[in-house]
């Protein structure tokens, strides 16, 4: 009996911790597609006289926003982990 | 040593920038050396020699016959040096040596590929990275084969891995020949042996142990060779310190040209392609970025496919399974981004530069626009004229060299820069022991991950389980050498360029892996049955596609070429998934209760190695 009772404890600590993992990595895939897909979909838009914005993000600006979206990911993923006590210990 | 590796993992940081010190000295004392007169020859054989030579010591020095140091480097790699193995391991011949000839030579579609290699570590940290790393298996298809259960998924899985990785080792191999004939002067069927000698020493004795210590010193070399000649260049020319803030400056510099120069308008006559066979001349601007939908679709597909492909390839999603911990696995995927970007942000700035030191007549090293006789007789148009890098041709008659006269492999863009440039021979024999270290180290990585999926999935999950750890270590080695024998054959045969093999290899591990890895962690309702029908489906249907445009003559559709048949394979792959899977039972109670344990960080591994 207290094994079920800590057994289901366990279950739906664990399935919040995946229902808010999951959003997250969803939040990450959604940023990731604009910085991916949709800025260059804009392509020759981004270029004006001034700068060669097209160039630019193809060649810096997704790169950089990746990395920064990479460790935002990692440092969130290590809260949540920590909020549910299921981190490594 | 083996008793001081608690204390050389604790020391890191000390031993590898006394290495860094190290090689910067040599570098000196090669420009020295130079000065004082020392043939250029020579010094192309010592850079090669002394870096080659390091990369060997480190190998033996990390030999080992424990299973778990020799398949996943004892797991407790740092994450920052997780991440700049990583990068090496990632970073191969096609992005050092080619991708800024492509970038200078094809322009704005070709940056895809920049997007595409760096995006796809957003999947491989959110989808796949840390739950594999929790997991706790050897090699991709031991998670494949334990998750879905059964020898036959298993089977699929080393598959599908052997075809992608062993497409990608050929280009790798044939790399090291490429740079190592040229700076050694020896034939290019030689420089693929003594370049696969050199990676064999690297990971037979020590196996993923040695490949880690290695590839961080290859990802020195390499960054460092890489980023010299254009920090010089950007300076020389006088566009500023740092050559990634001064390149957008001299984009606007290349564009005034290309009104100027015709470059666009003034096509190649077909004669003188003719004569300049596989050779290209520059027809496109630097920044002609997408403006119809076709060019958008193509950019995306392209983008879509390398993506998906980086977060498939067994070779880098098993570096992951060597950090101490989850939560330093997708740290060490943000380190590895940065370490990559350290190249990548770099290329576009050195065809950028490459460009202006070629075309821009206030530049003392251009050619365009000069006689013909003078630019025939420039050391460097002769060198590389010599072994079929470029040819110049005067197609009108007018003794001028035009835009459209001047033929070109992209890879000389990297490899011919510093003499391009007017740089000393020294900045040529770095740059060359770069394109070594990237060729060798994405080489590295390759060859172990087919070996040890043959030797520890096929050979010790499927055929003999008995095994014991001496047997199957063994085993190891006797496969990584088959395997790099197989590999130097093939690219001694020089069937396709470096950039096509490797696009291949993309597509050809998305097609069959991408959604069998993503919904293995992420639909606990994916079942065997599923999970096969994808893998076989999948890649059937992208190799079929792959033949039918490359060598049967089909004409793509909707711009799907053989670079983007990932866009016809993973569809089918995850339809057939999720059908199939739907069809067939759900997996066991014992499964979903795996798939609960993967998704969390604590508590210990699921994998029984």
């Amino acid at each position: 009996m207290v094994d079920l009772m800590g057994g289901n404890f366990m279950s739906s600590k664990k399935e919040q911790h995946w229902s808010k993992t999951r959003s997250l990595t969803f939040t990450v895939l959604a940023v990731w597609a604009v910085i991916a897909f949709v800025i260059h979909w804009a392509g020759d838009a981004l270029n004006s006289p001034a700068f060669p914005g097209a160039y630019f993000m193809a060649g810096m600006g997704s790169q950089i926003a990746f990395a920064i979206l990479i460790f935002w990911f990692a440092s969130r993923q290590n809260k949540i982990d920590e909020e549910f006590g299921l981190e490594e210990k | 040593m083996i008793k001081l590796e608690g204390g050389f993992v604790a020391n890191l940081g000390k031993v590898y920038g006394l290495y860094t010190l190290g090689f910067l000295g040599f570098v000196i004392l090669m420009g020295i050396l130079e000065a004082a007169g020392v043939e250029n020859t020579i010094i192309g054989w010592m850079f090669v020699a002394f870096t080659v030579a390091i990369y060997a010591l480190i190998g033996i020095l990390s030999r080992t016959m424990e299973s778990d140091q020799y398949y996943v480097a004892g797991r407790e790699v740092p994450a920052v040096y997780n991440g700049m193995a990583t990068a090496a391991d990632w970073m191969s011949g096609a992005s050092f040596i080619a991708m800024a000839g492509g970038i200078y030579l094809k322009g704005y579609p070709y940056m895809a590929f920049l997007v595409g290699w760096t995006g796809g570590y957003v999947l491989v940290a959110s989808l796949i990275a840390p739950y594999l790393r929790k997991f706790g298996a050897y090699t991709v298809p031991d998670f494949i084969g334990t998750r879905y259960g059964g020898n036959l998924a298993r089977f699929c899985a080393v598959f599908i891995l052997v075809i992608a990785s062993f497409t990608y080792v050929t280009a790798q191999i044939n790399g090291t020949g490429t740079v190592a004939s040229r700076a050694l002067q020896i034939p290019f069927e030689l420089g693929v042996w003594i370049g696969l000698a050199g990676i064999l020493f690297c990971s037979m004795l020590g196996g993923m142990r040695a490949v880690t210590w290695t590839q961080v010193a290859q990802y020195i070399v390499l960054i460092i060779a890489y980023l010299i000649p254009v920090f010089w260049m950007s300076n020389k020319l006088g566009y500023g310190l740092i050559p990634h803030f001064a390149q957008f400056e001299a984009v606007g510099r290349v564009q005034e040209l290309e009104a100027q120069l015709g470059i666009g308008a003034l096509m190649p006559t077909a004669e003188a392609q003719a004569a300049a066979g596989k050779l290209a001349a520059l027809k496109v601007g630097i920044n002609d970025a997408s403006n119809n939908f076709m060019e958008k679709w193509k950019f995306f597909t392209l983008v879509l496919c390398m993506m998906a492909g980086t977060a498939s390839l067994p070779h880098v999603l098993m570096r992951y399974f060597t950090t101490d911990s989850v939560r330093n696995a997708r740290k060490s995927v943000g380190w590895s981004l940065l370490f990559i970007c350290g190249l990548y942000l770099t290329a576009p700035a050195l065809a950028t530069f490459t460009k202006l030191s070629l075309l821009d007549p206030n530049v003392a090293t251009s050619i365009i626009g000069k006689s013909f006789s003078e630019v025939s007789n420039l050391e460097w148009i002769q060198q590389w004229s010599n072994v079929g890098f470029l040819k110049v041709i005067d197609g009108n008659g007018d003794g001028i060299v035009q835009i459209n006269e001047f033929f070109m492999r992209g890879d000389i863009v990297v490899l011919a820069t510093p003499e391009m440039a007017g740089l000393p021979y020294v900045i040529s024999g770095l740059v060359a022991a770069g394109g070594l270290a990237a060729a060798m180290s994405t080489a590295d990585g390759l060859l172990l991950a087919i070996a040890n999926a043959l030797s520890h999935d096929l050979y010790y999950k499927i055929i003999d389980p008995k095994a014991d750890t001496k047997t199957r270590l063994i085993v190891a080695r006797i496969m990584l050498v088959l395997i790099g024998a197989a590999g130097a054959f093939v690219a001694s045969l020089k069937l396709t360029s470096i950039l096509g093999a490797v696009a291949w290899a993309f597509c050809f591990a998305n097609s069959g892996l991408f959604f069998p890895l993503v919904l293995g962690v992420w639909w606990k309702r994916a079942n065997r049955a599923g999970a096969i029908a994808g893998m076989v489906g999948g890649f059937g249907a992208g190799a079929w596609y792959l033949y039918m445009v490359q060598f049967a003559g089909m004409t793509p559709w909707m711009g799907i070429d053989g670079l983007r048949f990932g866009m016809i394979g993973m569809p089918v792959s995850l339809i057939l998934m999720v059908v199939v899977s739907l069809m067939t039972e759900e997996p066991d109670a014992e499964t979903q209760k795996m798939v609960d344990e993967i998704r969390i960080p604590s508590g210990k591994v699921v994998s029984d190695n």
